[in-house]
């Protein structure tokens, strides 16, 4: 198999936590696999981070560059595209920026792509088997993919278990000679930061949290009043903010914000990875969702098959009753 | 301000309830609700936007069977003012490199500013977007959320990031970029709307049209192809509470008791 490289996010100096997540991932790809971590960026963080991966890599590129002080994955991809093998086959997570990184990756170096990939069950010569799911992860897929020419691959975000920091005392290897020219039509301006709400919902220890299945605005006092009954906070995914009906500072996601409650009442939510990935500190989960297939249904503690517009209003009455 | 819009038709996840076909190669496809990929039908609106402002005219474009007349009929009752659906049998199972190839043979027919897709499709894949903009040469941004035009050189957009925050950039025109929701607030389409466009003529190309060689999309030509489709066995998952209704509120009341669930 051609060499495996893995491309490591990081941020003021730290690497991502998907970077263990990656070296898992490249792990179970091909099991005798000498990784190689690539880093870009500028300067003292640079140094800093391709420092660190040095524990977890046996080897670590790193190529810097003032135009790579903000990871624009339009430069990003000149440059790796002028210092990798085009037959590499290289793992970057499946988040905002690997979705603007990897598509076009794969086609300039005319190599196979896969996103968003969850698993993977082994080699038969040129072909990798992946797994990835389908229609909002109600149903998976295996897939064949062709390697032979390589492979740009994205990683879902939680879906391989993070190795441990290792002691792998590996070498830097610095190409920022050979980036070459990584002049781009798109310019990074500036980071706009998400809003400040009315509420605060990484401070609820009990969150009833409603999706898509509230059906109309006007359900949504229906959750307000079940959230008041039992001191809980109204949370939401993302198609209700979208639609206007919640302010985004209640949204719940990857996109929204990371909660840590200890109760999380997920209601007509069906339990995409992207919700899923902003609820931390491993909550007692309780989903109501009418669709017994629901993904929520894997993730919960607690499932009922039900209509939340009909359990909704008689929850709240029994509770008010206590 | 010339604009394509690259649209899906899809299974709509909010109207169906998947379950495997007997032989477990597919989803049970028969009683199916197909609708618009949710994130085409922003990218859609926007460009209606934009026009509607600027001046212009808006094409959408699909990939797929006959049955996708419908879904770009739909988009040209919200406001597109062309449609074209590109169809051959040869085009069947391609993966995201060949539906970018064959939009890329359609887009250098044209002359357009501006080239938009949704940021994913039913697949999940976030990837046809990326791709044919690297097989255009042109620039992309992924995940926009705001359009600034400001010019006829570059534009001003806005990708959301993680946590909800977002990056600016400036992107030469013409670009490709893949629209996430929440950009707009969609318009409705009612049934008058669509039977004001059931007469306007949507042109159907094959691979022969388009000078794409059968080989290189398709089965044949894709670099990913999908085995099978399965439901996932993940562990035990959750504890069902069954029963009637009172008694499983009965039940949650006291789960949510012992968790710290009621203040
Ligand atoms: C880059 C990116 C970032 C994203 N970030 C986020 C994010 O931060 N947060 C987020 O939530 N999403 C995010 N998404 C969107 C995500 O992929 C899903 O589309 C979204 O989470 C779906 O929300 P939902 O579960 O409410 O809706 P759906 O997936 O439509 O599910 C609705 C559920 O409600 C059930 N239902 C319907 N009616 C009823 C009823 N009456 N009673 C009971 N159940 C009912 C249905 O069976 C279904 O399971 C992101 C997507 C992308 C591409
Ligand atoms: N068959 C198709 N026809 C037209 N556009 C498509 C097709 N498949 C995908 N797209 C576009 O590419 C976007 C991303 O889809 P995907 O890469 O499949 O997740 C969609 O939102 C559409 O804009």
């Amino acid at each position: 198999m051609a060499q495996i490289f893995a491309y490591i996010p990081h941020k003021d100096g730290v690497a991502d936590d998907i970077a263990y997540e990656i070296q898992a991932a490249a792990g179970k790809l091909d099991s005798n696999a000498q990784v190689t971590a690539i880093v870009t960026g500028s300067g003292d963080t640079l140094d800093k981070v391709a420092g660190h991966l040095t524990s977890l890599f046996k080897e670590v590129i790193k190529i810097g560059h003032d135009d790579l002080a903000y990871p624009n994955a339009e430069v990003v991809r000149k440059a790796l595209c002028n210092v990798l093998p085009s037959d590499a086959i290289i793992l970057a997570p499946h988040n905002t920026f690997g979705m603007d990184l990897v598509p076009g990756l794969s086609i300039k170096f005319d190599s196979a792509c896969a996103s968003d990939v969850i698993d993977f069950e082994g080699t038969e010569g040129a072909t990798l088997k992946i797994v990835r799911q389908v229609l909002g992860g109600i149903i998976s897929t295996h897939n064949d993919l062709d390697i032979s020419n390589g492979a740009v691959i994205a990683i879902r975000p939680g879906a391989f278990a993070p190795v441990e920091d290792g002691s792998e005392g590996g070498t830097i290897v610095d190409k920022s000679g050979d980036a070459g020219d990584i002049s781009t039509k798109r310019r990074f301006l500036e980071i706009v930061e998400a809003e400040v709400g009315d509420v605060d919902i990484t401070k609820s220890d009990v969150l009833v949290s409603i999706g898509r299945g509230i059906e109309e605005e006007e359900n949504i006092g229906v959750a307000q009043e079940l959230a008041e009954a039992m001191g809980a906070v109204v949370s939401c995914s993302r198609p209700i903010v979208d639609a206007k009906w919640l302010e985004k500072s209640r949204q719940v996601g990857t996109s929204g914000q990371t909660v840590k409650p200890k109760v999380y009442l997920a209601l007509g939510i069906s339990g995409s990875f992207q919700h899923m990935g902003g609820i931390k500190g491993d909550p007692f989960i309780i989903a109501i969702n009418k669709n017994a297939n629901a993904p929520i249904f894997q993730v919960a503690d607690v499932g009922i098959i039900g209509d939340i517009l009909e359990f909704m209003p008689e929850l709240t009455e029994k509770i008010k009753d206590l | 301000m010339e604009i394509l819009v690259c649209i899906k038709r899809v299974p709509d996840t909010a109207e169906n309830e998947f379950e495997l076909n007997s032989a477990g190669n597919d989803i049970d496809r028969d009683d199916l609700v197909y609708s618009v990929n949710e994130w085409d039908n922003y990218a859609v609106e926007e460009a209606i936007q934009i026009v509607g402002e600027h001046g212009g005219s808006v094409t959408v474009v699909s990939v797929g069977d006959d049955e996708s007349e419908e879904v770009l009929r739909r988009e040209m009752a919200m406001g597109a003012d062309n449609g074209i659906l590109l169809s051959d049998d040869a085009f069947e199972d391609s993966d995201s490199r060949g539906i970018a190839s064959i939009l890329k043979a359609e887009v250098e027919k044209g002359n357009y500013d501006l080239i938009l897709t949704g940021a994913q499709a039913d697949d999940g894949a976030a990837e046809v977007g990326g791709m044919l903009a690297a097989m255009l040469d042109l620039p992309y941004a992924s995940l926009v959320n705001q359009i600034d035009i400001d010019g006829d050189k570059h534009i001003k957009v806005g990708r959301e990031i993680e946590g909800g925050n977002k990056e600016m950039n400036e992107i030469e025109l013409p670009c490709v970029l893949s629209i996430q929701t929440g950009i707009n607030e969609p318009r409705y389409v009612g049934i008058r709307g669509i039977r004001k466009v059931a007469q306007i003529e949507i042109p159907v190309k094959g691979a022969s049209d388009l000078g794409i060689d059968a080989g290189s999309v398709g089965k044949d030509g894709a670099k990913m192809k999908r085995i099978d489709y399965f439901v996932p066995d993940l562990g035990e998952g959750a504890e069902m509470l069954e029963g009637s209704t009172d008694e499983i509120i009965e039940k949650l009341i006291e789960k949510l008791k012992s968790k710290g669930g009621l203040a």
